[in-house]
């Protein structure tokens, strides 16, 4: 029997891939770079005391995002964890609410009520943004869940970090997406480090953290991260499994960021070596390994690339103006978006006190 | 009227919910096959099926949080806690996500869900299985939290509570679960009691007796005995629901009696009881005659001990003493 060596399967040949159009093909790159720009302009002002709390950047990790957001259908649905700047362009946020929440502005995309770890954007399907580690998982489920119940053909991708494995929710989760047959894709964003301990050093497993699934038979692959083609490929499987018989399954995809868990992780040059983040850029980088293929494709020339490069900058910089230029919340709105009952002025939420400020001393 | 069981007529409210919107769909442990823990969903899985009634593994933080992403789709979960004691292993779905995505989303998301379950002690199941959390959620902006005493209040209240567009956290006590009550029939109307209006359970004139739940029972026996034994006239007020909050109910008792004792199964501090003794301080200082005073569960973990456990818990006796313990002009 013949065995195809899995290095050698070239994924653009996939039937997913090869439906994609040459523009189709460099939106995609066009999105990975959208992404780290809007990064690069992040921690600039993030380091000038611009904007408070973490920045959890996704910087290395964009194919991801990208890739598996690329096959949404009109009823697929995503919802991450804490590093969700990434996912949230790729479903179509723009850069100004996204730069302004983080600036923690009025026109930020949580009106400055969320932050760096809680965009939200239901009407593009993308449900935060959340950030306590794995808290997210069974959200993501009952996205699922909701789907089915509602008679929605569609699937939820949740994503989660290789920290977030080890959480009893994510572990709950799994036993009910395959008791309930919902459509729930688990995508473990395997970046290697748990904030700063190493998957080794966090992780009970055999061959990966996927394969925990395989006790809860479900369904599960390991993905190459540096290779969007791939990344959409094995995806694809898994989404349509998930629509068609409302099967669950957990990818994992192995990814790098190439800055700390978060920018206030001052110890991420240590627990690492240099060697090994100058080993990923060189050679395993999302952008540099997709634009490669692109110029050797004949569908993108090193000039569009860098136009694009240069266009997502000014793309990002002036998402920073208008960050800026932008009013912040008043103490009024504090007292808003608690309740929607509240919010929507009903009947019942005339009735009976809510807040409790101490409205004695006026 | 009808007279139903607590348990009956809270069976009753969400039998009504089930066929009034198809999206309500109940979800929890042994609540389907089994027919309930405590027989509160008795037939209900016979008579809408899997669809609607489901049974869910042992995993409150993994079936409450997948109630939660279900609700911001539009499916309106109602979640049985086999008993609330069993939060603290759900404690980031229900505070975290639950409360909080609707703020930290600047309002784009929603969360109508009802988690529901009994909350008491007095059933000799010790500390782990005898705590009384209204107050502790009553503490996070974004979730509401009601606490019903009689069979009429618990169905009235259930159907508020789903049909409310936010999380409400319904509170009720197995040692009611048998009480029985009259309650509307379902002939005469769709009956709904609002969320946030208290009710006077008892009129009176020399102290005002201010509870929920399993307490609201403890201070009506208490009002009997005092005005039987002691020429004291009780009016009892009952919160029914703890956020939204009746304050206005609460400082026209203590403006018609000047005094007022709190009874509250929570332990002491930070209950219900230590927010209402806030606000009516705030609020109402100068109506008072005498400190406020407070029947709390006395303030240790909950004993297992049957023969002393109710003397850890409010009853009508420690009710009694404390208003006699205060001086009436």
């Amino acid at each position: 029997m013949l065995q195809a060596s899995p290095a050698s399967l070239d994924f653009a040949n996939s039937p997913i891939n090869q439906a994609l159009t040459a523009g189709d093909k460099v939106n995609l790159y066009k999105q990975m770079v959208r992404i780290r720009r809007f990064e690069q302009a992040s921690l600039k002002y993030y380091n000038a005391g611009r904007m408070a709390g973490f920045l959890h950047l996704y910087i290395g990790q964009e194919a991801v995002a990208v890739g598996t957001i690329s096959l949404g259908g009109a009823d697929d649905h995503f919802i991450t964890a804490y590093r969700d700047h990434g996912h949230a362009l790729a479903v179509g946020m723009s850069m100004d609410e996204c730069m302004a929440e983080m600036f923690g502005k009025q026109t930020g995309c949580s009106k400055g009520k969320g932050g760096s770890m809680h965009f939200f954007a239901p009407d593009k399907n993308y449900w935060g943004g959340h950030g306590i580690v794995g808290g997210q998982t069974p959200l993501g489920l009952g996205l699922a869940y909701g789907l089915k119940y509602l008679g929605r053909e569609g699937c939820c991708l949740c994503y989660l970090g290789d920290g977030a494995v080890n959480q009893g929710a994510y572990h709950e989760s799994l036993n009910l997406a395959a008791l309930f047959d919902i459509p729930v894709i688990y995508v473990i964003e395997n970046n290697g480090y748990s904030m700063g301990t190493s998957q080794k050093r966090s992780s009970a497993y055999q061959s990966c953290l996927a394969e925990r699934a395989e006790a809860y038979g479900i369904e599960w692959d390991v993905i190459n991260g540096s290779d969007i083609y791939e990344v959409r490929a094995k995806t694809h499987i898994a989404m349509e499994r998930a629509r068609k018989q409302h099967q669950p399954s957990v990818i994992e995809i192995d990814t790098y960021r190439y800055y700390g868990h978060s920018v206030a992780d001052a110890n991420h040059k240590k627990y690492r070596t240099p060697e090994e983040i100058e080993n990923y850029k060189l050679n395993h980088d999302p952008i540099s390994v997709f634009r490669t293929r692109l110029v050797a494709e004949g569908v993108l020339t090193n000039e569009q690339a860098e136009s694009i490069s240069k266009d997502a900058a000014a793309e990002a910089a002036r998402s920073v103006k208008f960050a800026e230029e932008s009013a912040a919340p008043t103490v009024a709105d504090i007292g808003t978006d608690v309740y929607w009952e509240s919010d929507h002025q009903t009947a019942a939420s005339k009735i009976g006190r809510h807040f409790f400020n101490d409205t004695a001393v006026q | 009227m009808r007279t139903l069981t607590y348990r009956e007529a809270l069976r009753e409210g969400l039998d009504e919910e089930l066929a009034r919107d198809p999206n309500v769909v109940l979800l929890g442990e042994e609540i389907a096959q089994y027919n309930g823990a405590y027989k509160v969903t008795e037939g209900l899985w016979n008579k809408w099926g899997d669809k609607r009634v489901v049974d869910t593994p042992i995993s409150e933080a993994g079936f409450i949080g997948m109630g939660i992403g279900a609700s911001m789709l539009g499916v309106r979960p109602v979640m049985e806690l086999m008993f609330w004691s069993f939060h603290s292993v759900a404690f980031d779905q229900l505070v975290s996500n639950a409360a909080c995505v609707r703020y930290m989303s600047g309002g784009l998301c929603h969360c109508p869900i009802v988690v529901r379950g009994p909350a008491n002690g007095g059933t000799g199941v010790g500390a782990t299985h005898s705590h009384i959390p209204e107050g502790l959620f009553a503490a996070f902006p974004g979730l509401k939290v009601c606490s019903p005493a009689t069979p009429a209040d618990v169905k009235g209240l259930i159907k508020s509570a789903i049909r409310d567009n936010d999380p409400v956290y319904f509170m009720e006590n197995t040692l009611l679960y048998g009480n029985t009550g009259e309650v509307p029939d379902p002939a005469d109307g769709d009956f709904v009691i609002p969320l946030g209006v208290a009710d006077l359970k008892r009129e009176g004139k020399d102290i005002s007796l201010i509870a929920h739940g399993r307490s609201v029972i403890h201070a009506l026996a208490a009002a009997e005995i005092l005005k039987a034994e002691h020429g004291i006239d009780a009016d009892v007020l009952d919160l029914r629901s703890i956020r939204p909050l009746d304050v206005e109910a609460i400082l026209r008792t203590v403006h018609k009696t000047h005094r007022v004792v709190l009874v509250d199964e929570s332990k002491p501090f930070g209950g219900v009881s230590a927010m209402i003794a806030t606000i009516i301080q705030e609020e109402a200082f100068d109506a008072l005659d005498a400190p406020i005073r407070r029947v709390c569960s006395l303030d240790s973990p909950s004993i297992y001990s049957p023969h002393i456990e109710n003397e850890q818990l409010p009853n009508p006796k420690r009710i009694v003493e404390k208003v006699l313990s205060m001086k009436f002009a």
